[in-house]
């Protein structure tokens, strides 16, 4: 999302607009990138960082004065030439995992990674056992295949 | 004088509540008539008092009656008198007397609407939900009582929180309320099977009806929340993966879980213990969204009272609910063993993958908003888990979920075969590939790969519901109720899935500088902006800015975006501007002033992201029409004949011989009723 | 009783221990990664000696605390007594953080309350302020002699603060070797 910024800011988009450089223009537009790689990386970056004011929100979405701050840092540097992965650095040296929404790979979120894919897994073991387990019992019903098709069919008329 | 009337009415409430949960549960183990029959009395009583401490409280605030501490902190004088009805449940101690209200209208209407239940079980049923009531009474009554009174009485209240004076939200708790409270039902059906040894396929087919009603409240409660976000927020978002929001959403996935799951333990005996399992859990997840938003534990804009006094009662109040109904769950479980037999090609399979996915959805939502609670309570610092998280999880298991729900509507009970099954289906998934591909090319800017995905599978699902109803071959008009209810149900999610992906997709937005006069151009429509002018409001102060909608020389609309100020210790709240329609919706949300008569602005086009909304309304419909099925109703009345059969057995020890005659009387039911449309 | 229908109850129960324990801890507060580690280097302007600039390394050797504060935050305006009676008791060196504020009020501020500060560093941007980690005011840093950061403190400094945070955590650092 793309958000407003310190007027001296502004004041340098303008010129490097004016420049023509190739980026996306509109002379109302608000923040311009060098190139679209810059305005992907922007974008992706401010929607996944946490503002620590009010902390249910992106920087891309929050009001605060930090938020501005922090968006105005991050275009900076993804202006820069920085990738995603220096602004996230620079962010979390400076505030913790904390500020990251798409939390870090690491050992104390392995859990949380896996965890998905572990419940899936056991979930079909279970599944698949269960199955397995009524195959071997044997049939109580005291039906005929005849009597037993035509049992199927009206369970089956309904829903 | 009517607080003081509230607040007795509310004692007394508890009172009648701790009869109607000891006397009717003693009276079904012991077989005593009378104790037995006082559990609809006392829950109707119960309904009664608890109306009347409603009123009362209701009453307060439309008089504004600020010697009334609740009253005071969240009403004033000027507030529109809709907004001084829904701010008795605006905050915590008000909203928490609404809880228990619903509490008691669900076991009134279950006392009224019971009669093939037999009265054994009945009384069992009340009586827990008289328990959950004393709870929640007692809760009440010592923490959080919104009568309390205050004095010096101010001249003036505070004023109920700007964000929640809006007529979407003030419907969004009522409806929540009603789907939460709603699965008691299920568990205290649940329960009463479990306590009274019996179960078999009789509690399931009761409390289906009660369930599919519950869930359809908490869906619209759901959407209702979602939609207000979307068009109150301001950023044209609408669903943030917030700790309160999942908090909803958790009973909501197993619900659905759960209603299906009793559709098998009805018709085949089968799942029994994982049925009673899930009733179990969609109640214990609507518990614990209470204990999230009222304690304090986890962050969110949404909480309602971060309150760590509040929250050990809560908590200690869960831990009993839960706690009891699964020691119970683990004594009980060798008796839940289930007969019906089934192979893998099947309707009981395809509806075990739905329990599983959405099951595997519940564990991974509850693991990520709990998580960084984890971390944080091993001391191994702070971390946060948001919709990037979500997002990445939600895609595969929706996958796998809806794949299945074509092909469940289609697979026989107990063994069905593959070539039957392809035979039928296989035009349709061929037809619904080509929509999910040819509908990104055709109809929008690029294509996307996540887009064709939704729309291919939100096809798949709408059409196998069309074509099952179809192949009954019969008038659609004389097709049950329940048939219409699941295909409707199944196509609203469909509709629903298919709007998140192609307004997750291709959304514009875009923020602008405009001065008055000035116009922009974006996705084909021309926006422009002729100022901003102050405006007042009953309780507010508005910046007014006017947004001239074109597209191609041809004006579409005017929309009024506003920045509303509500007072001192408020925060501006932005009103956007919307033009909906069902193709498209555009956006407008007012920024800061800029100076020199030019404001930000943020314009946004948003294709179909109504039918994200539509679609949950269908769902709502469906399982509105499945609730109301004749065949839950007539069954009442094969179910009459059992009545006498179980009163009779009160007076013996209940034996095998009753067990056989039950399994009898059950098939018996089951065939008549599928031979007529129903 | 079926061991494998104890698994829920199992699950519950762990959950239950979670919550309780979460009962007690403050999931708004954001801890420091800086605690352990040296305190970020900057050169600021002095709001009250013209032309001339402070930096971390001006303190080294002593121990010291960091003040991160503004004339339009109402909580630092709350904590000023607690803090200047703790500075003056101690006798303890702090460098001020003039956090995005105009120099003029800030001087209006400290001439109306008093200025406890021994050095005051403005930071007109806020750019030192993200470097340091700060999102909020008023916060407080505790530094030792080597230039670590050992506390941080978010929000402001009451009475209890002082008596079983900081006071404690000043007299242990000036025990310890340069």
């Amino acid at each position: 999302m793309k958000r407003f910024l310190p007027k001296s800011l502004l004041m340098l988009i303008t010129c490097i607009a004016l420049l023509g450089s190739g980026s996306i223009l509109a002379d109302a537009e608000r923040m311009t990138f060098k190139n679209a790689q810059s305005e992907t990386d922007y974008t992706k970056l401010v929607n996944e960082l946490r503002c620590l004011v009010c902390q249910n929100q992106t920087i891309a979405d929050s009001d605060a004065d930090l938020a501005k701050d922090l968006r105005a840092k991050v275009y900076d540097m993804v202006e820069g030439g920085q990738t995603q992965d220096q602004v996230i650095d620079y962010m979390t040296t400076r505030y913790g995992d904390f500020v990251l929404y798409r939390p870090a790979f690491k050992m104390k979120t392995l859990l949380l990674w896996l965890g998905p894919i572990v419940f899936l897994l056991l979930a079909i073991f279970f599944v698949i056992r269960w199955v397995r387990s009524q195959a071997t019992s044997p049939q109580s019903s005291g039906l005929s295949e005849a009597q037993q098709e035509s049992v199927r069919d009206l369970l089956n008329k309904t829903q | 004088m009517i607080p003081e009337i509230g607040h007795f009415a509310l004692v007394l409430a508890l009172v009648v509540a701790i009869v109607q949960s000891i006397f009717p549960m003693v009276g079904a183990a012991t077989n005593n008539l009378q104790w037995i029959a006082m559990a609809k009395p006392t829950a109707r009583a119960q309904f009664v008092l608890l109306a009347v401490s409603f009123a009362c409280l209701t009453a307060a605030f439309l008089e504004s009656d600020f010697s009334v501490l609740y009253v005071a902190n969240n009403s004033n004088t000027f507030m529109p008198t809709v907004y001084k009805v829904s701010a008795v449940w605006g905050a915590h101690e008000g909203s928490l007397l609404l809880w228990v209200l619903i509490l008691s209208v669900w076991a009134w209407l279950v006392s009224v609407f019971s009669k093939g239940i037999s009265s054994v079980m009945l009384a069992r049923v009340l009586s827990v939900m008289g328990m959950i009531g004393v709870g929640f009474l007692l809760f009440m009554l010592l923490t959080s009582n919104p009568f309390d009174r205050q004095f010096p009485i101010p001249l003036q209240g505070k004023t109920l929180n700007p964000l929640l004076q809006d007529p979407g939200l003030a419907i969004h708790p009522p409806m929540l309320y009603m789907g939460y409270v709603g699965f008691s039902v299920a568990f205290a059906f649940a329960i009463a099977a479990m306590l009274g040894g019996k179960l078999d396929a009789a509690w399931a087919r009761w409390a289906r009806p009660w369930t599919n009603l519950a869930w359809v409240f908490l869906t619209i409660g759901i959407a209702l929340g979602s939609w207000w976000a979307y068009y109150e927020l301001g950023w044209g978002g609408w669903w943030f993966w917030d700790p309160v929001e999942n908090a909803s959403l958790l009973p909501w996935l197993v619900g659905t879980a759960l209603i299906h799951s009793l559709a098998v333990s009805e018709k085949r005996a089968a799942f029994k213990s994982w049925t009673i399992l899930l009733a179990i859990l969609a109640f214990s997840l609507s518990l614990l969204g209470t204990f999230l938003v009222r304690s304090g534990v986890l962050t969110s804009v949404h909480a309602f009272a971060s309150d760590p006094e509040r929250g050990r009662f809560i908590l200690i109040f869960l831990g009993l609910v839960v706690g009891s109904s699964l020691i119970l769950y683990a004594i009980r479980a060798p008796k839940m063993r289930s007969t019906g037999k089934f192979t893998v090609i099947s309707r009981e399979m395809g509806l075990l993958i739905n329990n599983v996915a959405l099951i595997a959805m519940t564990a991974t939502v509850l693991l990520g908003t709990l998580y960084p609670l984890f971390i944080d309570a091993l001391g191994m610092g702070k971390i946060s888990v948001g919709p990037p998280y979500f997002n990445t999880i939600a895609l595969p298991l929706g996958l796998v979920l809806f794949s299945a729900m074509g092909f469940g509507l289609f697979l026989r009970w107990k063994k069905d075969s593959k070539e039957r099954v392809f035979a039928k289906v296989r035009w349709v998934l061929l037809f619904a590939l080509l929509i999910g591909f040819l509908v990104p090319i055709l109809f929008m800017e690029h294509f996307d790969w996540k887009a064709a995905i939704g729309v291919a599978l939100a096809s798949w699902v709408s059409l196998t519901a069309l074509l099952w109803v179809q192949e009954q071959g019969r008038s659609p008009f004389k097709l049950p109720l329940s048939i219409w209810g699941a295909a409707i149900a199944h196509i609203g999610m469909a509709v629903t899935v298919a709007g998140i992906s192609l307004t997750s997709a291709y959304s514009t937005e875009k923020d602008v500088r405009l001065e008055r006069g000035q116009e922009y151009q974006m996705s084909g429509y021309s926006f422009l902006f002729n100022g901003v002018k102050e405006v007042k409001g009953p309780n507010y102060i508005a910046q007014q800015g006017e947004v001239v909608v074109t597209r191609d020389g041809v004006e579409i609309t005017t929309l009024h975006p506003e920045k509303r100020n509500y007072g001192p210790g408020t925060m501006p709240m932005t009103e956007a501007g919307i033009d909906g329609g069902i193709l498209r919706d555009l956006f407008i949300a007012l920024g800061e002033p800029l100076g020199k008569d030019a404001w930000s602005v943020r314009l946004y086009h948003k294709p179909v992201v109504s039918w994200i909304w539509i679609g949950a309304g269908l769902m709502g419909l469906g399982g509105l029409l499945a609730a109301f099925d004749k065949r839950y109703r007539r069954v009442r009345r094969h179910l009459a004949e059992k009545k006498v059969v179980d009163q009779a057995a009160l007076e013996a020890d209940a034996t095998g011989a009753l067990a056989k005659h039950e399994v009898a009387a059950n098939q018996t039911g089951i065939a008549k009723d599928n031979e007529a449309p129903a | 009783m079926k061991l494998s229908a104890l698994i829920p109850l199992g699950i519950f129960a762990v959950l239950a221990v979670f919550l309780y324990k979460g009962l007690e801890l403050k999931p708004r507060e954001v801890p420091s990664p800086f605690i352990g580690k040296p305190v970020p280097e900057f050169t600021l302007p002095k709001l009250m000696v013209d032309g001339k600039t402070i930096s971390p390394n001006d303190l080294k050797g002593k121990v010291w605390m960091l003040n991160v504060f503004a004339s339009w935050c109402v909580s630092c305006r709350a904590e000023h007594d607690v803090l200047t009676r703790f500075i003056k008791a101690e006798k303890v060196p702090v460098l001020g953080l003039n956090y995005k504020d105009q120099p003029k009020d800030a001087k209006e501020w400290l001439a109306a309350l008093g200025n406890p500060y021994q050095h005051i560093a403005v930071d007109l941007e806020g750019s030192v302020g993200i470097d340091l980690g700060v999102y909020g005011v008023p916060e407080t840093f505790v530094i030792d002699k080597q230039g670590i950061i050992r506390h941080k403190q978010t929000g402001p400094v009451f009475d209890e603060t002082v008596r079983n945070d900081l006071l404690p955590l000043i007299l242990k650092l000036r025990e310890e070797k340069s």
